[in-house]
């Protein structure tokens, strides 16, 4: 691993570490919004997560 | 049930008998004796998890107890034999042109440079030898390497091997495959006896249940969801007990091997693009209520669009498992060089709150798989709605 590399690995982890803090704090305001809706949002939650996850593992494969 | 216990037990008796029995005819045993004493440096330890991620021709229960398992290749017809005829063979490099490289049997007296030396097993009744892995129809004194640009060393292939081999990862599929078929054989016939299935069956049922009304009907929809139930139920409890299977300490890392999420990842693909019906053709050929320039901006895009949902889905499972894999026996490999009791209770502790994430990641996993999976079912079958 070069340096680059490594630059460019730990931005890919930052960028994704937002994305995903973002979606389960949003998560966490509509859940306390609308306890009833907690199953359903917590789908929608899982599932942009896990795109987001895998772009993240897809670029750190890249670097 | 006593049936289906004493049929496990059988079964793993005959694992240790075998791992046993290979124990005994195994020759360089002296040689790991002797690696026992020094102390363990970092490197080894990142020789050992580069090693467990790797698929191998044998299965290791712990140092020293080897079992060989058969090597299957195809060479001008079909050869079987066992990985327990290959013998490790210490081999130096020789530089013969600018960018060519030999190999020569490492002499007791010669003293190499540790960058130049390697190894490889060789067959000790047949011309085949296993180098990084790869089973090659050669010996040491036929390969060759070459250098490329980068100062990187490649193999120059000999010949057209086709590799089936039963390896560590295949014959654990098996062995999952068979846990799973008398897990569910033994659900099915207690619905035979009534409604409450009795025994495992108890814990499979609600999440049967939980695959059908929480992922099955509100993805892919009442209408559609029976012709799917199958392949979603499948797709859960293999990767799941897969998973759950890494997470024993027997080594096996079979989710974690690109090859095994990438033939889960066609199926799915597959199986998305032969039962899509018009509707789903017509958002990727066609896209309705667009500018027509926009259509064919669209097109390659959602064509592409296609591969790239199971490749996500390929490549998430993989990197999941493999990353937790690695964090999990890192750490373990940490405890090891804990300078005192403190650390030492540290790492412990570090290990066993990863080692419990870790069971909820090999749930999530399979979760997020068939989740998404139904997502793009439910995609394919959609039923066309008015223009949006």
């Amino acid at each position: 691993m070069t340096i680059p590399n490594i630059v460019g690995a730990g931005l890919i982890v930052i960028g994704a570490g937002l994305g995903i803090g973002k979606i389960g704090g949003s998560a966490m305001d509509a859940i306390a919004r609308q306890p009833e809706a907690t199953s359903k949002i917590q789908t929608a939650m899982i599932i942009a997560a896990a795109l987001i996850e895998g772009i993240g593992f897809a670029a750190l494969f890249a670097a | 049930m006593r049936r289906k216990v004493s049929l496990l037990a059988l079964l793993f008796t005959l694992l240790i008998g075998s791992v046993a029995s290979a124990h005994d005819d195994h020759s360089h045993a002296g040689e790991h004796n002797e690696a026992h004493t020094e102390k363990d440096t970092p490197e080894k330890v990142k020789g050992f998890i580069k090693h467990h991620l790797k698929d191998a021709h044998y299965f290791e229960l712990f140092h020293g107890a080897k079992m060989p398992l058969p090597i299957i290749v195809w060479d001008e017809g079909i050869k079987v034999f066992s990985s327990g005829d290959f013998k490790k063979v210490e081999v130096k490099e020789v530089r013969v042109a600018d960018s060519t490289i030999t190999f020569e049997k490492l002499g007791a007296t010669d003293t190499v440079a540790k960058d130049a030396k390697d190894y490889l097993y060789e067959s000790v009744n047949a011309n085949y030898s296993i180098f990084h892995g790869k089973i090659l129809a050669a010996k040491h004194a036929d390969l060759q390497l070459k250098l490329n640009k980068e100062g990187k060393k490649k193999l120059i292939s000999h010949s057209a091997l086709i590799d089936f081999s039963i390896t560590k990862t295949v014959l654990m599929t098996f062995i999952i495959c068979v846990l799973l078929f008398l897990a569910f054989r033994g659900l099915s016939t207690s619905y035979r006896k009534g409604p409450i299935p009795s025994g495992f069956g108890r814990l499979l049922e609600p999440l049967v249940l939980f695959i059908r009304d929480d992922i099955a009907i509100p993805n892919i929809g009442e209408k559609h969801y029976k012709k799917y139930m199958s392949y979603l139920l499948t797709v859960f409890f293999f990767i799941w007990f897969v998973n759950l299977a890494g997470m024993t300490p027997l080594g096996i890392n079979i989710t974690g091997n690109i090859a095994i999420t990438l033939s889960l990842a066609l199926i799915t693909y597959l199986i998305t693009q032969f039962t899509a019906n018009k509707n789903y053709w017509g958002h990727i050929f066609w896209m309705p209520g667009v500018p027509v320039p926009m259509k064919f901006v669209l097109m390659p895009i959602e064509l592409l669009g296609t591969i790239i949902k199971p490749f996500s889905l390929m490549i998430r499972l993989y990197a999941n498992i493999t990353a937790g894999h690695v964090v999990l026996m890192s750490l373990i490999g940490l405890v090891f060089f804990a300078a005192n009791l403190f650390s030492f209770g540290a790492f412990f502790g570090l290990t066993l709150f990863l080692g419990v994430i870790e069971l909820l990641v090999a749930f999530l996993q399979a979760y997020i798989f068939t989740m998404l999976t139904a997502l793009y079912f439910g995609a394919a079958v959609e039923d066309h709605h008015d223009e949006h």
